[in-house]
């Protein structure tokens, strides 16, 4: 009976330790037996442990925010926006300001929105109507004749540059964090008017992906079909919808193409022309900054969609627009193409898809740019390297052979002070190890160096149960108990303590997990993994040894411990 | 059998004042240099903070032949950089970049003009060149390696770089650490009681606080490193805690004739050789961390041996007088409580429900 129960112990560690070495030495092919020479171990650790970019390194990319893009798109938002802010403004009696036009210059450094007007008496009355409604807080005003002009000071420009660069450097954070890349490192580099982003990043199986990734833009628009375009019909050409629209575009109209084309890959094909065209209404009912949430979605496994909710705010907008328009046709616009035009057949509030046969990668990237926000200015890369690993290689090699000296210090006191009990607590620790590492790569957490001192950590506390039990056990066995009682009773009192410290220690990582991230994160997740373990190999594994040694000599008078 | 530490009686308890004094003392000569440096015009500041917080510059440099990292180290600790981050161009093996730290004493925060920022990058480069000769000459100028024959090195690039680990991540660093400990504060207080929850949680203050102390006296620099050691430290020193509480819990059950302060100096003692043996294993990994870990990792190990071994002793120090500390007045409230006959019966439930609380005598 005794030694059925052992037998049971015995086969769930042997499983369990066969187990951490098959995901230790390559789920991906048979273990062979190079594989338990040290070169061996040594290249499945390098395979199959994700090491961080300070172990490892990765990809070092340089790039530039385009800020006088950025600026130029103020510039003519604003333009525009004044225009129809001095359009829609009434004067003192009631008649319309005398504006003309308005035009706006964004070149070689300099900013500037001019508005033409008929009467110049009018136009302190015209600043007034624009100032209410556009900030030009930034801008130096000037009038002279019939221009009213606001100009971006150089100050202002490097201000609204730089606020710029931080603005973008958050987003690229999001998408690659999003995306999964763990604890890449994102800074500011060169001088202030640069406006260089310098981004390193640990390997990633597809950096060219990632790359794409953090320069794409996304823009979506559900906007409204004009009533005389048929998307059952569409236009062939763009000149035959223009045709249709009487030889010009009006200002709240435009023309773009209708596509099912995957429009991820970015490769320009110019020499294919769509040969769909639509005629749209706009400003559009909602654009993509009231975007809630965006998630690839596929029915059939192949041709996926990206289904998107919207904010409040939206839906609202949303819901009252699609109520009205019942039997109309809704456009939905991503990144300046028709992706599809349905008809509208009820009210529809805050979800919809844009159907699109995209493949699945396209899709998660999509739906990533969609939530994350646009960037305020395209980027460009500039530099493009692959770095070793940033503590260096000296020093890793430093470290690890100092570990593994450390390491052998605390086996060799184990086995001289312990002496048999010693064999299991080493026993314990490299099964812990082992298992650790196995957890590592299952779960595919990267490891930095804070992940290291978890380990550390995880291992003193593994050393520490070892000890608190083994004292444990010498105290009872002094006041006289027998042997077994005393491994019992020493297991049993040492438990207690082991699953406070243990536990502790796991809710205070838990609290780090959820409130840090990057190295605060691999500190927690390898430091959480190392106690779980280590509640079954200090106590479960330590205890069955013990227990084969009392089977086997039952009225054992003097225990090696 | 080995036997260490066997019917030990020493009254640690006795020696608390001496204890908490020296602590004190310590964290004083830390808040004087924190604060002096700080206070010093031109002086150094606070904290050496490394390139993670403070940023610095970037040096890329092309070598005809790649000397060994250890080399490069040595060479730019000569002419005064010992914290330099070397990182190698795995797809141009011939070239490295060379991370340093601000040279002149710039406050974060403070926006550098562009002047400035353009002077500190000139001054990083010629100091890089400095150590670099010891390798060969330049290809200045316009040379290249190719033009220049008897150049050993080229430098191709110097930018400035900014923190890595803005305030950002150093406060949510401590915002979390602090989140944690509020959760170790209410497990304890669950497990064992208030009295020792404050006494482990004021533990691991002292020990976070001792290391930057160290850390500021002698200008350790302080880097992304040091976060990993300081939340390695707060696990170890809860984990030490919990031990010689789990003890006087167990022995509070056993002897309850004994005052808390005899059961407490007792557990101390009997888990003494645990406490030795486990110490001592963890701080001798770190010191041949320490020692033969290299230059780089050196923040890293160095405040992990000073807040292992800090761990360890405030666990006797600091944690167990306060509780006791603290058990002490409530004993003295309770005793007040009892001379109110309508509360007697609550209090009698209370001491029921916590078996560690009971008046201290001496």
């Amino acid at each position: 009976m005794k030694y059925r129960s052992l037998w049971i112990r015995t086969a769930i560690i042997v499983a369990i330790f066969l187990g951490g070495i098959y995901l230790v030495f390559g789920p991906r092919r048979v273990p062979n037996g190079s594989d338990f020479t040290w070169q061996g171990i040594k290249n499945n650790l390098a395979e199959n442990v994700h090491l961080g970019l300070d172990l490892k390194g990765g990809s070092h990319l340089v790039m530039r925010v385009q800020v006088e893009k950025y600026l130029k798109t103020l510039t003519e938002n604003d333009r525009e926006a004044a225009l129809n802010a001095a359009k829609e403004a009434k004067d003192a009696d009631n008649n319309p300001l005398p504006v003309v036009d308005a035009s706006s210059v964004a070149e070689n450094g300099t900013y500037q929105v001019n508005l033409n007007v008929s009467d110049p008496s009018k136009n302190q009355e015209v600043i007034d109507a624009v100032t209410k409604r556009v900030d030009f807080r930034d801008w130096n005003q000037s009038s002279s004749g019939n221009t009213i002009s606001w100009n971006l000071s150089t100050q202002a420009q490097t201000k609204l540059s730089s606020s710029a660069v931080d603005q973008a450097l958050k987003i690229i954070e999001g998408r690659i964090n999003k995306f999964g890349v763990t604890e890449p490192t994102l800074q500011r580099q060169g001088s202030a008017d640069l406006h260089q982003i310098l981004l390193q990043m640990p390997g990633v199986e597809d950096p060219e992906r990632v790359k794409n990734l953090i320069g794409s833009e996304s823009h979506l628009y559900l906007m409204k079909t004009a009533d005389n375009s048929d998307p059952g019909k569409p236009f062939p050409t763009k000149e035959a919808a223009v045709q249709a629209l009487g030889g010009s575009i009006p200002p709240n109209r435009i023309v773009l193409p209708l596509t099912e084309r995957d429009s991820a890959n970015k490769q320009p094909q110019q020499n294919q022309q769509p040969d769909k065209w639509l005629i749209l209404e706009t400003p559009p009912i909602v654009d993509g900054s009231e975007l809630r949430d965006a998630l690839p979605s596929s029915r059939t496994g192949s041709d996926y969609n990206i289904e998107f909710h919207l904010k409040p705010a939206g839906a609202q907008a949303f819901g009252e627009w699609t109520g009205k328009n019942i039997g109309k046709y809704l456009a939905i616009v991503l990144n300046d193409e028709v992706k599809s035009a349905p008809v509208i057949k009820g009210q529809i509030f805050d979800t919809g898809q844009i159907e699109g046969k995209f493949t699945k990668e396209s899709a998660e990237d999509l739906a990533l740019t969609l939530k994350s926000g646009a960037l305020p200015a395209p980027i460009e890369y500039t530099e493009e390297r692959t770095v070793g690993p940033s503590l260096g290689a000296d020093s890793i090699r430093a470290g690890v052979e100092a570990s593994l000296g450390g390491l052998a210090l605390v086996v060799v006191f184990m086995l001289f002070y312990y002496r048999g009990a010693g064999v299991n607590a080493v026993l314990a620790l490299v099964l812990n190890m082992i298992l650790t590492i196995a957890a590592l790569i299952v779960i595919g957490s990267t490891l930095t160096l804070p992940g290291i001192a978890g380990l550390i950590l995880g291992i003193g506390m593994a050393v520490d149960s070892n000890v608190l039990i083994f004292e444990r056990i010498r105290e009872e066995i002094r006041l006289g108990i027998g042997i077994a009682e005393s491994i019992k009773l020493g297991f049993e009192r040492a438990f207690v303590t082991i699953i406070d410290t243990h536990v502790t220690t796991i809710i205070s990582s838990l609290i780090l997990y959820v409130t840090g991230s990057g190295p605060i994160r691999g500190f927690a997740v390898t430091l959480i993994l190392g106690l779980l373990i280590n509640l079954f190999t200090a106590v479960f594994v330590s205890r069955t040894i013990f227990n084969w040694e009392l089977a086997r000599n039952p009225d054992m008078q003097r225990l090696s411990i | 059998m080995f036997n260490l530490f066997q019917n030990i009686h020493i009254d640690w308890l006795g020696k608390r004042r001496v204890f908490i004094g020296i602590s004190i003392l310590i964290m004083l000569a830390g808040l004087v240099s924190a604060v002096g440096r700080q206070l010093t015009p031109g002086g150094t500041d606070a904290f050496n903070l490394g390139v993670d917080f403070k940023g610095g510059s970037v040096v890329t440099v092309k070598f005809r032949q790649m000397p060994a990292d250890e080399d490069i180290r040595a060479a730019l600790t000569n002419v005064g950089i010992h914290d330099a981050v070397l990182q190698s161009s795995t797809n141009r093996p011939d070239e490295m970049l060379i991370r340093i730290p601000l040279l002149e004493n710039t406050t974060e925060g403070v926006e550098v003009t562009a002047e400035q920022n353009a002077a500190q990058v000139q001054r990083g480069r010629l100091t890089v060149k400095q150590a670099l000769d010891t390798f060969g000459p330049e290809a200045e100028g316009q040379n290249t390696l190719d033009t220049a024959p008897n150049a050993a090195y080229k430098i191709i690039g110097t930018d400035s770089v900014g923190a890595i680990a803005g305030s950002q991540l150093r406060n949510q660093a401590v915002t979390a650490t602090l989140l944690g400990c509020i959760g170790i504060l209410l497990f304890i207080a669950f497990r064992y009681d208030w009295t020792y929850a404050a006494g482990a949680v004021i533990a691991v203050f002292h020990d976070v606080l001792m290391v930057l102390a160290f850390f500021s006296v002698f200008q350790w620099e302080v880097n992304l490193t040091v976060i990993a050691a300081i939340l390695t430290i707060v696990g170890f020193s809860v984990n030490d805690s919990i031990v010689i509480f789990d003890r006087i819990r167990e022995n509070l059950a056993l002897h309850r004739t004994d005052s808390l302060f005899k059961i407490t100096n007792d557990s101390i003692n009997q888990t003494l050789s645990r406490t030795v043996i486990t110490a001592g294993l963890v701080i001798l990994s770190v010191l041949s961390l320490v020692l033969f870990g290299g230059e780089v990792l050196r923040s890293f190990s160095l405040a992990l041996l000073v807040g292992l071994t800090l761990g360890c002793y405030s666990t006797i120090a600091i944690a167990s007088p306060i509780a006791i500390w603290w058990q002490d007045k409530l004993g003295e409230a309770e005793v007040k409580d009892t001379l109110a006959p309508q509360r007697k019966e609550n209090m009698a439930s209370a001491s029921r429900r916590s078996v560690t609380r009971r008046p201290v005598t001496r």
